[in-house]
């Protein structure tokens, strides 16, 4: 999945605290330029380079001289009586002054913002942390990995091997996630594209979790168990001008096959739409725009937006031709940023579930 | 006793000015009853109201006694009908807030000539012995007439002016109240001046005059 | 047959079109009136709501040390890793060559949103704000005066509270030489679902409960209710005029409804139609007394800002911002008014018989026959008012007493009324003023509704008049008693509290310390202050019921002085026991408090040490008054004392008194509003009469008495009628000055006042209850007074 929210704002300002993200060059006009102001130009920050390749552990931690970074987990679950669940953690990191350093103390450049989802067929919980780095209310460190933001945590002895928290008003959520996959990278060897005029990303994912743990709701505790992703992305710039959004795919087929795809809609309607297929072995083949092909079938109306919540995919490479439905079509995250994204089920060709994500819908 | 010379009323109208009166000259002596006829629009009304200083003639003269009405005042006039005149109208002639024994008394009060016995005599003759603590609104149209009759009479005024007292009364009723305050006028010795288009009841006068179109005729 | 019967009911209207506008008018008023307060209530909640919110309010919870020193910026770290969501803010003075200003440094990223004053949050925040050398957000007239100092740069943000100033947290540290420390952490909505407890992460910190929204509200509601109660009574007075004009105008058009009917207008579709009508004129009126209503919020406003300002601390802004749920209720109000006030009428009309004869009268007698009606509805009242006086508690059965008093007053009012006017009849001699006061009476049904109007208007005028003067009397006494020193001065800090003391008692004859703490009395907040034992209060301090020995045992540290209103929330008396913040003592006198909201206890200087976070730094100076400027002067040079920071008694009582008379203000304006709206009621009635007084006045014109005589006559009956309303308004009034002092100001505010007479303001009363009168009947009169006798003996020609 990738190139996630930056929480630049683009509808109203909430909070003081968000005019405060505004910072960093990142505001202005940022309807204009792409969603949440990824479009803008990213002078005195880090632009990612084609052909390096990752060095783990080391790259699991932040990369302060890039603008905005994030660890993005997504799980689909399962209660008793196969019941379905979804969760989402997430936290973010975004600079407000390049340089580089995260100075300690409270002239820290670094922000950090936290988001936690719970998702019933029923119900859709959301909550949102926001810090800013240098006093040690947020941060990430690689070696032994943890990453955290006030209680929420993502703390491992390693990130193949890590527990996962957060805690809301009204839902919490602690649970193990584990994996003796190999991390991989997206696109040409974790440098990934984004548009056609070359705007790109560092991105690799971990897509093989097998997770087990609690979720607490209202009406109390449930045992549960499934499949997680790891999204890890950094860039600098990593929206063209007129992109104004997303609809982000992952899946994890019957097979152990995953199918990771992703829409970049353009102002102009020339939208870009690119896919990774990752056999069960971890191997990735990346497809570049034009081969996965997906349309909307169904919109449903949330927060008062047309949102498309079921959709169909064709990736004839791979003979896939499949419905990609919404569990809980509400899932709307009404976060400083908002967006849409929950866990779908699979349906067709192949059979499944994953999680969509959905951007710049007005 | 009255005198009334070369009288001209004009009233303004929606089309001009009309003359309503044009130099009616009359007289009447003491105890004279007169009947005033003539057609709807004639004056005669008019004639009466001016005579009873109720209104301001534009020219001539009326002399009531020793009293020039057309020099009179607004208050004069007053004076002039609370002291010298007694006036019953068509109708719609008595105080709604009094009762009938006040209505009855109180002309002659404000002349400050009350007479208890003739108040007495006079409501038994008018038959409103029964009715003195009831409200005008509370007597039927005959008894209504009655109580003005008295309340004119009261008084003991040398002129009674009375514009069509029995119009608005069926032929009966008409008759016994005309009848009645004949009667009565005549007892008091005052002169009678009456308006009326009935030439049954004018001939009870024992003078007559006509008006047409403002002047006198015949 | 639809349209010819709404143009045969609407041509009313056109030949009468004083009607229509005394209706529309009556009605605009009354709504008017009531929308009026209800957005003046409405804008102070909002600005409670915001105030409840904003950081410098004490009304969220607060994290604070447990020994009142600064908190660990690490306990901050380690609290909301824990999962407590809190924010941090340090609170300090920052001194410059220019004054001194207080620096709130806040914490942007973890602070909500709405939480800081004016736009602030939306334009002054940026990087600069965030790191080194960072930038102070002062308001306009404050970065005026720090022009040129040495702070970070200064940003203008218009809302931000004078000589107050804010800064990134960061940077706020520095300027407070604070680094790495907290003044406190305001603890946010929303908490999440378990969090661990505060003792486990921090032991040295301590929750302060703030005062939260509810206390300001708690606090208010009365003064609201107070408004809204008045707001009440305007709209019944106008809802009086509109009742006359409905039904007067119902009355004149019996023919017509009779003539529709009987040219096959079913009843329902009369109704219809009639409502219709009605309906299109509550709309019309709606708007235009919203708009009246939308000004008189906007001239009030500033007042009521002021009141609550002074009297509970309570920040309401002084513009209104309308909602259009505002217009709504207020078109809603006008339709209900006009349902009110033309339900009978339009119930008459559904009962009327198609073929009774025309009775002019009958609205008249109608209305002498509801009379007794009404005098058993009054009696019924006051008996209720009586009951409820008895058994009744709280501030609504209080103004449901009021309600019921007044109503019952106004209802009985024309029974009495046409008692004194037999009796003044049976007195009068001569048959002119036997016919004067016989017609009076008569004339009573088409004025009792507006006289009606006039008495609960001079009613709550001589109530509330009474109130506030008692009040006042009493209050300038009581500031003589409780202001007795002559100077009063503010340290900045204890360290400089200590010095000032000993500058002070070189330069005066004592040096009287007011040292207080925040405590609480059965978990509300009360205010706890040390009083030395000095022959200044044992002399002047408006001491309403103690012990014998009172000053001994209070500097004994063997009893507190409390005041009133605490006496009367928990119902105590000297000798009872007492529990002030844990320590248990005894109550050794009741003191008068006025214009204080919240619960007060005096303690001796000794025991107020046993309390938390005891503030050292306020002084009372007893000093000839003549050297009080000498001595601001010195400590202003010698200590560097911001001018606010002294206050002199003549300068504190100055304030108070002007608080006070903006308290009532608003009271006052709504009263005068109120006689106005009365006012109009007489003359709309007067001259409505005078369109049918010929038929009665021309038959004893034409019995000798002159046209200006009867205007005269016309002019005393409507003087004589406002005179007998006002002598009837002063008993009711007196009643209800003393219901206000004795049952509502005792639940409002807990202070209970000594009723004074004001024989004067009666008098006054009177004169404008008569001129009003003389005012309203002068046209009418006028309009007799010329009537030509042409037009008066049209009444005695057949055709009428």
């Amino acid at each position: 999945m990738n190139v996630r929210h930056q929480w630049t704002p683009v509808g109203p300002v909430r909070a003081a605290t968000l005019a405060l993200m505004a910072i960093g060059g990142l505001a202005g006009p940022a309807a204009a330029q792409g969603f949440a102001g990824m479009g803008t130009d990213a002078e005195g920050y880090a632009l990612p380079q084609p052909g390096v390749a990752f060095s783990f552990p080391a790259d699991h931690g932040p990369h302060p001289a890039f603008r905005i970074e994030w660890w993005y987990i997504t799980a689909n679950l399962e209660g008793p009586e196969g019941r379905a669940y979804g969760v989402q953690w997430t936290l973010f990191r975004n600079a407000l002054a390049p340089g580089g350093t995260d100075a300690p103390g409270w002239a820290a450049t670094q922000g950090w913002m936290g988001h936690a989802a719970l998702t019933t067929p029923e119900r859709h919980f959301v909550t949102e942390r926001i810090a800013r780095g240098g006093i040690g209310q947020a941060g990430v460190e690689s070696d032994p990995f943890e990453a955290w933001i006030d209680d929420w945590g993502l703390s491992g002895p390693s990130l193949s091997d890590v527990r996962m928290t957060a805690t809301g008003p009204d839902f919490a959520y602690d649970l193990a996630l584990a994996t003796d996959r190999p991390f991989v990278p997206q696109g040409d060897n974790g440098y990934s594209v984004k548009s056609e005029a070359g705007q790109a990303s560092y991105y690799y994912s971990q897509p093989f979790y097998q997770v087990e743990g609690t979720l607490t709701l209202p009406d109390g505790k449930v045992q549960v168990t499934g499949d997680a992703w790891l999204d890890r992305e950094w860039s600098s710039q990593p929206l063209g001008d007129d992109q104004t959004g997303w609809d982000w795919f992952s899946l994890h087929l019957d097979g152990g096959e995953k199918l990771m795809g992703y829409r970049l809609r353009d102002a102009s309607g020339d939208d870009f739409f690119v896919s990774t297929w990752i056999a069960a072995d971890g191997t990735p083949t990346p497809y570049e725009d034009g081969h996965l092909r997906g349309t909307p079938l169904e919109r449903t109306e949330v927060a008062g937006r047309e949102i498309p919540t079921h959709w169909s995919l064709a990736l004839p490479e791979r003979d896939l031709d499949i419905e990609v439905r919404a569990i809980n079509s509400a899932a709307w995250m009404d976060t400083s940023v908002a967006y849409w994204e929950g866990p779908v089920t699979v349906t067709g060709s192949h059979d499944g579930i994953g999680y969509l994500e959905m951007t710049g819908y007005e | 006793m009255l005198s009334v010379d070369t009288l001209s009323k004009t009233y303004p109208g929606e089309a001009g000015p009309t003359a309503v009166l044009k130099g009616v000259s009359f007289g009447l002596d003491d105890g004279d009853t007169m009947a005033l006829q003539g057609e709807s629009g004639s004056g005669k009304s008019t004639l009466l109201h001016l005579i009873g200083g109720l209104d301001r003639a534009d020219s001539g003269r009326i002399v009531i006694g020793e009293d020039e009405v057309t020099a009179l005042d607004d208050r004069g006039r007053a004076r002039l009908r609370r002291d010298s005149v007694g006036i019953v109208f068509q109708q719609f002639n008595l105080i709604p807030s009094l009762t009938v024994a006040d209505n009855l008394a109180f002309q002659a009060r404000l002349a400050g000539r009350r007479d208890t016995d003739w108040d007495a005599r006079l409501t038994e003759r008018l038959g409103l012995a029964d009715h003195g603590k009831k409200y005008p609104e509370q007597l039927s149209g005959g008894q209504q007439q009655r109580v003005a009759i008295g309340r004119a009479l009261a008084a003991k005024p040398r002129l009674v002016l009375a514009d069509e007292p029995t119009g608005n009364l069926d032929e009966d009723t008409g008759e016994r109240v005309l009848d009645l305050m004949l009667d009565l006028v005549r007892e008091t010795g005052a002169t009678l001046l009456m308006v009326t288009h009935s030439a049954q009841l004018a001939a009870r006068m024992n003078r007559r005059l006509y008006l047409e179109r403002g002047a006198l005729s015949g | 047959m639809m349209q010819a019967g709404l143009h045969a009911l609407l041509s009313h209207w056109w030949r009468r079109p004083f009607q229509l506008v005394t209706l529309l008018l009556g009605l605009a008023t009354a709504t008017a009136l009531w929308s009026g307060v209800q957005a003046i209530n409405t804008e102070a909640r909002a600005s409670y709501d915001r105030a409840a919110q904003a950081l410098g309010a004490e009304s969220r919870d607060r994290i604070v040390a447990r020994d009142g020193a600064a908190i660990n910026q690490d306990d901050f770290v380690a609290l909301r890793r824990a999962g407590w969501l809190v924010t941090p803010v340090v609170d300090g003075r920052v001194q410059t060559e220019n004054g001194s200003i207080r620096l709130l440094g806040v914490d942007p990223f973890t602070l909500p949103g709405g939480s800081l004053p004016g736009d602030l949050a939306d334009t002054a925040l940026d990087l600069s704000f965030l790191t080194p050398p960072g930038q102070v957000v002062v308001s306009p007239a404050t970065a005026d005066r720090l022009a040129g100092t040495d702070l970070p740069p200064i940003v203008r943000v218009e809302g931000v509270a004078p000589a107050m100033g804010y800064a990134d947290i960061g940077i706020a540290q520095d300027l407070l030489g604070l680094r790495g420390q907290l003044s406190y952490l305001l603890v946010l909505d929303d908490q999440p679902l378990t969090r661990p407890s505060l003792d486990t992460i921090a032991p040295d910190l301590r929750v302060r409960e703030g005062q939260g929204q509810a206390d300001l509200a708690r606090l208010t509601d009365s003064f609201h209710l107070n408004l809204t109660a008045f707001g009440l009574l305007s709209f019944a007075v106008g809802l009086f005029i509109v009742r006359g004009a409905v039904g007067l105008a119902f009355e004149q058009r019996r023919p017509v409804f009779r003539t529709l009917r009987a040219l096959g207008l079913s009843t329902r579709a009369l109704l219809g139609l009639l409502m219709a009508e009605l309906l299109v004129f509550a709309v019309v009126a709606g708007a235009l007394g919203i708009a009246l209503g939308y000004l008189i919020a906007t001239l009030l406003l500033p007042d009521v800002a002021a009141t609550l300002r002074g009297l509970y601390g309570a920040s309401v802004e002084g513009e209104l911002s309308i909602a259009p749920v505002w217009w709504l209720t207020g078109l809603g109000i006008s339709v209900l008014g006009t349902a009110i006030a033309a339900g009978s009428s339009l119930w008459q009309v559904a009962r009327l018989p198609l073929l009774a004869p025309a009775q002019p009268r009958a609205w008249a007698m109608a209305r002498e026959r509801s009379m007794r009606w009404q005098a058993v509805a009054a009696l019924a009242l006051a008996v209720l008012a009586a009951l409820t006086g008895w058994l009744g508690s709280g501030l609504v059965a209080g103004f449901a007493m009021l309600g019921a008093l007044l109503i019952a007053a106004a209802l009985a009012l024309p029974l009495i009324l046409h008692g004194a006017l037999r009796l003044g009849g049976r007195m009068a001699r001569g048959p002119v003023r036997e016919w004067f006061w016989a017609d009076t009476r008569q004339q009573l049904p088409g004025l009792s509704l507006a006289l009606m109007a006039l008495l609960l208007a001079l009613a709550t005028n001589i109530g509330v008049g009474t109130m506030v003067s008692s009040f006042r009397l009493t209050f300038t006494g009581w500031l003589d008693q409780r202001l007795a020193s002559e100077l009063y001065v503010t340290a900045e800090d204890e360290a400089q509290a200590g010095d000032l003391r000993a500058f002070l008692e070189e330069r005066s004859r004592a040096v009287l310390p007011i040292f207080s703490a925040e405590g609480e009395i059965g978990g509300l907040p009360t205010e706890i202050y040390g009083v030395a034992d000095h022959p200044t209060y044992r002399d002047n301090w408006p001491i309403l019921s103690a012990q014998p020995d009172v000053w001994d045992r209070v500097a004994e540290g063997d009893g507190v002085l409390i005041n009133e209103q605490l006496s009367y929330r928990d119902d105590l008396s000297p000798g009872d026991a007492i529990i002030v913040s844990g320590w248990q003592t005894e109550v050794a006198g009741i003191y008068s408090d006025y214009g204080n909201p919240l619960a007060q206890v005096l303690v001796g200087m000794d025991a107020l040490d046993r309390f938390e976070d005891v503030r050292r730094t306020e002084f009372g100076v007893r000093i000839d008054p003549s050297e009080t400027g000498a001595l601001t002067d010195a400590l202003i040079d010698t200590f560097g004392l911001s001018p606010d920071a002294i206050v002199d008694q003549a300068r504190l009582k100055q304030m108070s008194l002007s608080v006070f008379e903006r308290t009532f203000a608003v009271t006052g304006a709504l009263n005068v509003l109120t006689l106005a709206v009365a006012g109009f009621a007489i003359l709309t009635s007067l001259m409505t009469l005078a369109t049918m007084r010929l038929p009665q006045l021309a038959p004893v014109w034409a019995l000798g008495l002159t046209r200006g005589r009867l205007a005269r006559l016309e002019m005393w009956r409507a003087l004589l009628l406002a005179g007998l309303t006002m002598l009837l308004a002063l008993p009711v009034g007196l009643l209800l000055a003393w219901v206000l002092l004795a049952v509502i100001n005792v639940e409002a505010f807990g202070w209970r006042l000594p009723m004074h007479l004001f024989p004067g303001q009666w008098v006054l009363l009177m004169g404008l209850s008569l001129l009003a009168a003389l005012l309203a009947s002068l046209w009418p009169a006028r309009r007799i007074a010329r009537t030509p006798p042409a037009d008066m003996l049209k009444v005695f020609a057949n055709e009428r």
